[in-house]
């Protein structure tokens, strides 16, 4: 039964077929980031030739000013872009879906604090809640996640919450509660597998905007800190005039692999979401 | 209607309270201003004296109390920094912020409400999904790596633009020379908007393209220009209504970084200078009204949703 409906899922899915390419980029991406220790010429925070030498059969991707090999310290930093995006998403969507679940239980006053205090959250500017929480913490890697994992989550409280409520009226759950099921069953066992196909559908999009604002801090100097790479903090040298014009070898190159990452991951979701949702067929 | 406005302006004053408690309190956490004035050239004296005047040395609940009772009483505060009252400090600052704001705002919609209709009508066809990816591609390129790209190629190898302020020092002035100014900045956030919008418009008038009533305009053989523009778009309004309340608060967040890139004297400025440096009640300022803003656009939006939708009970 799982099985036939998995490849229901696959052949709606296939049928996008540059959602089929994109995953194929992504795989080969995510792949090249898991095994840059093993592909990358250098090492990326060790000067490693000249400095700020243009692109060369040594250097594919020219060197940085100290020397440090730019093919290689981008491999390493998406692998530390996509590591944020993917923890992130992992923190907020864990945050949403328990909040959203007990939310759309029990209703009630706990619905009501939930979610008042769900628009509060949702009624800031993003980016203003990221940077003064940025402040509080050293700036690094980790912060980074719980941060961006902690300002994220109220898209998918609201997400499960309304599909708990629909569950909520349906046969099979009214029969659990008449059955007298333990709530905990009810709730993970019979509410959360049904929510699931939405819940990763949006999940593939707080990850696509975990990597594009952690890119976005890592930029204003708030996130991932040198010498550890990330895209955003190598995109930090084109702020530099000479850089800018003179070395596009320097910022180029990461601000591509930030566009294909959260393009394929977009069009993937997108497709996703298809491919999950029968009434579109 | 008007019981309904009062409900929910009553309702949005705890939301409002409780985000202000909120925001004094991961700034507290931040980090004490008066980590900033510890050096060689300070004795602890001045330091506790700096701490009384400010009234940093009481408890934080103590602070925000006062902070409350201040703004009740129409006092934002001084800046720690310039000791300029905060009022005036927004207040020099917000109408830079509300031009970009309010332009980009415009150009965005007016490339993803049309954008979003033609791909909706178009359905499934190439020109469809040509419209789907670049709404993707938009929203898919980091503001400030679009940002980059629009300095090299406008200001450095065309050298059409200028790349920062909001006036040319010297010659500076008239409106041709801020328009000049805005292009770059205003399109950044613009893309940024159409891109995310496009799809969601392009959906909602997928949704309103099958509903009956639209067959019915078909059938008694109005043509298809008719039926999309008297029938379909007024219809599609309500939706889009609901996009631009939702975009103040992401929109306000990209001028954050977009008014650092290009040096706007806006509140994004200001901003992020309060953030680095700790400046309690200009932060405390920028937080409470952006949080108003963000509410009453809230709030407008389900007005106008209810004028619009009169199958909605309030």
């Amino acid at each position: 039964m799982k099985n036939t409906k998995a490849r229901a899922v696959w052949q709606r899915f296939r049928r996008h077929r540059m959602a089929v390419v994109c995953l194929v980029i992504l795989a080969a991406l995510i792949a090249l980031a898991l095994l840059a220790p093993l592909i990358a010429p250098y090492s990326p925070t060790k000067p490693a030739g000249k400095f700020s030498q243009p692109p060369s059969a040594e250097h594919i991707l020219g060197t940085d000013k100290i020397g440090r090999d730019m093919f290689s310290r981008i491999l390493y930093a998406m692998r530390v872009s996509l590591l944020v995006g993917f923890l992130a998403t992992v923190v907020s969507t864990a945050i949403g879906v328990v909040l959203g679940l007990v939310s759309g239980y029990f209703g009630g006053v706990a619905d009501r604090l939930l979610m008042s205090f769900t628009d509060m959250v949702m009624s800031f500017p993003y980016i203003l809640l990221v940077l003064v929480a940025a402040a509080i913490f050293q700036p690094g890697m980790w912060s980074i996640i719980l941060i961006l994992g902690f300002v994220d989550w109220p898209g998918v409280a609201r997400l499960v919450r309304g599909n708990v409520l629909s569950l909520r009226e349906t046969n099979f759950i009214k029969s659990d509660i008449t059955a007298g099921m333990l709530r905990r069953y009810i709730l993970f066992s019979e509410i959360l597998p049904n929510t699931v196909a939405p819940v990763l559908v949006y999940a593939t999009s707080v990850f696509a905007l975990s990597i594009l604002d952690e890119a976005a801090l890592s930029f204003l100097g708030m996130g991932v800190q040198a010498p550890t790479p990330s895209l955003g903090n190598i995109l930090n040298g084109a702020e530099s005039l000479s850089v800018l014009t003179g070395k596009p070898w320097l910022w180029v190159p990461a601000g591509a692999v930030i566009i294909l990452l959260v393009v394929c991951i977009n069009f993937v979701g997108d497709a996703l979401r298809d491919a999950f949702d029968p009434r579109n067929t | 209607m008007w019981k309904y406005i009062l409900k929910k302006l009553l309702l949005a004053i705890p939301v409002l309270l409780g985000i202000t408690v909120i925001d004094y309190a991961i700034m507290s956490l931040a980090g004490s201003p008066l980590d900033m004035l510890v050096g060689p050239r300070i004795t602890e004296g001045a330091i506790a004296a700096r701490a009384a005047k400010w009234g940093l040395n009481q408890p934080i609940w103590v602070q925000y109390w006062n902070w409350l009772v201040e703004v009740l009483h129409g006092n934002l505060g001084y800046s720690y920094k310039s000791y300029q009252p905060v009022a005036e400090l927004i207040g020099s600052h917000v109408g830079p912020t509300l031009l970009l704001m309010g332009v980009s705002m415009a150009l965005g919609l007016l490339i993803a409400v049309p954008a979003g209709i033609y791909s909706a009508v178009h359905r499934y066809q190439k020109r469809d999904y040509a419209v789907v990816s670049a709404s993707f591609l938009f929203s898919s390129i980091p503001g400030f790596f679009l940002a980059l790209l629009m300095i090299y190629l406008f200001t450095v190898v065309l050298g059409w633009l200028p790349s920062s302020g909001m006036i040319t020092p010297g010659v500076g002035g008239g409106a041709l020379d801020v328009a000049r100014h805005l292009v770059m900045p205003a399109l950044v956030l613009a893309l940024g908007v159409a891109g995310g919008n496009i799809r969601y418009i392009r959906s909602s008038v997928l949704e309103i393209l099958e509903m009956d009533y639209l067959r019915t305009a078909t059938a008694k053989g109005l043509g298809r220009g008719l039926v999309i523009r008297r029938h379909a778009f007024r219809n599609a309004l309500l939706p889009i209504v609901t996009v631009i309340g939702m975009q103040i608060p992401t929109l306000f967040g990209g001028a954050v970084i977009v008014e650092q890139l290009f040096s706007w004297p806006g509140l994004g400025l200001i901003t992020m200078t309060a953030v680095t440096g700790r400046d309690y009640p200009v932060i405390m300022g920028v937080c409470l009204l952006s949080a108003v803003v963000v509410l009453a656009s809230n709030l407008l939006t389900d007005i106008l949703y209810a004028l619009v939708d009169p199958t909605i009970k309030y």
